[in-house]
């Protein structure tokens, strides 16, 4: 499971306020948690001020690349932001967070994607309406797959994202994006799938328990990435059984390993 | 009757519309009218439910489903408010803008705002400044809602603005601005009438501006 670490996003409240003040020990303190809990890609989002994005993106850049090695996921639905900061990284794959058929978008993210030989995420996101249906998420996925790999992307490296939509307001979202996993991983052999959490739960309670109860239900289905907070050690724990379950980790040695670190309580 | 409204206002709360419909039958059948059910039950059911939901206390379902029961409600008395000449407290002109495809937080203003006894025109998500300034043309609204999730469309929100004043009828309404991103300085800063933390300030504020 590729882990995409996800805390550094400006719509949190610390990181607004580490933005706001170029606070660099705030946002080392952030990476080096993320590092330590097992994360293979740190996502960085500037997004908060209008018209700084880029600027604060690359600022991003340059301080998470300070204190790690670990490849960087660079993320923004401006394609501006993301050809600003993409020099800036240093890593040989970085990650580009991400792509989708909206207007302009997809022409404007795909050469740098081939430029910087980035793995790309690629979001099911409809041109007018969200994409709440399998049908629609499965459609979107084959348009995207379609044109990236014409375009020269190879397909080992586009991380389709279904998109998950809050189960507060339509109770079969989750499973409508679970259905969508498991036909894109069965219809596209080599392509990976991807999505984030925390859409799911909300406006519901107790939300890191839907949180990675989904979780579980995707790598149920295939998947096989994830954009998620790997400092939450219950979601980790999860994570961990349910490879081992659904047969994804040979011999449970991750999982033998975890609790030989301590990581599973 | 009292008990009657009673009963009206907690089954809205609870989002129990089967129940709901029944009792409003009930107390139609019983010689209330529409107007007052609306008034008296409805209406404060829905505000009940706002502040819950503000507080923490309610979650997004709950208020989804007292909505529900509240729409279903509306039905049933939509003919007789008809007949009583009834009006709504005022017309919300309401969108997601251009470029923004996000819907929940522009649905739960929504609900709230209907539940409050408001006209809603919405114009859905992606709402470009002309669609904004035809429906100010064509509905005549007291206020004007935007909403945006993303930091990149935050500029359409001042866009919007810039139009609904290049095409002179800036004046003639309230324009109240939220969305996560969002700030006070912000909504200030595009000429913005107010800014809506959440969807129950949103309502208190258009109240407060009709007062």
């Amino acid at each position: 499971m590729l882990i995409v670490a996800e805390r550094i996003n400006a719509s949190r409240k610390p990181i607004r306020a580490a933005l706001e003040k170029l606070d660099t020990i705030a946002i080392h303190a952030e990476v080096k948690a993320q590092a330590a809990a097992g994360a293979h890609y740190i996502d960085v989002n500037g997004g908060t001020f209008p018209g700084r994005e880029p600027e604060l993106l690359c600022w991003l850049v340059e301080t998470v690349q300070a204190v790690t090695d670990l490849p960087l996921c660079v993320d923004s639905p401006d394609p501006a932001a993301l050809a600003a900061a993409l020099p800036k990284v240093k890593s040989a794959r970085p990650m580009i967070n991400s792509i989708s058929l909206e207007g302009e978008r997809f022409d404007r993210v795909l050469p740098l994607a081939l430029r910087y030989r980035a793995r790309l995420i690629a979001l099911c996101q409809g041109e007018a309406v969200p994409a709440a249906t399998a049908a629609q998420k499965i459609d979107l996925a084959a348009q995207l797959v379609g044109r990236l790999t014409r375009a020269g992307l190879p397909i080992e490296d586009i991380y389709v994202d279904p998109l998950v939509f809050p189960l507060a307001t339509e109770s079969s979202s989750a499973n409508a994006s679970l259905d969508a996993i498991g036909e894109i991983m069965r219809r596209f052999p080599g392509v990976h799938t991807i999505c984030g959490l925390t859409n799911v739960s909300h406006g519901l309670p107790a939300r890191r328990l839907i949180n990675r109860t989904l979780l579980v239900g995707a790598i149920d289905r295939g998947m096989d990435a994830a954009i998620i907070d790997p400092t939450d050690m219950q979601l980790m724990q999860a994570l961990l059984a349910a490879e081992a379950v659904f047969g994804r980790d040979e011999y449970c040695m991750n999982y033998i390993d975890a609790y030989q670190d301590g990581k599973l309580g | 009757m009292a008990g009657e409204i009673e009963t009206i206002r907690d089954l809205c709360v609870r989002g129990k519309r089967a129940e709901l419909t029944q009792a409003v039958d009930g107390a139609l059948a019983a010689g209330m009218s529409a107007q007052e059910i609306m008034a008296e039950g409805l209406i404060p059911a829905m505000s009940i439910v706002g502040e819950k939901y503000s507080s923490g206390e309610f979650f997004l379902p709950q208020m989804m489903i007292a909505a529900r029961a509240m729409q279903e409600a509306m039905a049933t008395l939509k003919p007789r408010l008809v007949v009583e000449a009834y009006e709504t407290k005022a017309t919300a002109v309401l969108g997601t803008v251009a470029g923004d495809f996000h819907d929940i937080g522009k649905n739960i203003v929504k609900i709230m705002l209907e539940g409050a006894g408001y006209e809603v025109v919405d114009l859905g998500v992606d709402a470009g400044p002309e669609k904004f300034v035809e429906a100010v043309r064509s509905h005549a609204p007291e206020f004007v809602l935007m909403s945006a999730l993303l930091t990149l469309t935050m500029e359409s929100m001042r866009k919007t603005v810039q139009a609904l004043e290049s095409a002179g009828v800036r004046s003639s309404v309230t324009i109240g601005v939220g969305g996560a991103p969002l700030t006070q300085k912000f909504a200030e800063e595009i000429g913005a009438d107010f800014y809506g933390e959440d969807a129950y300030q949103c309502v208190e504020l258009c109240n407060a501006s009709l007062r």
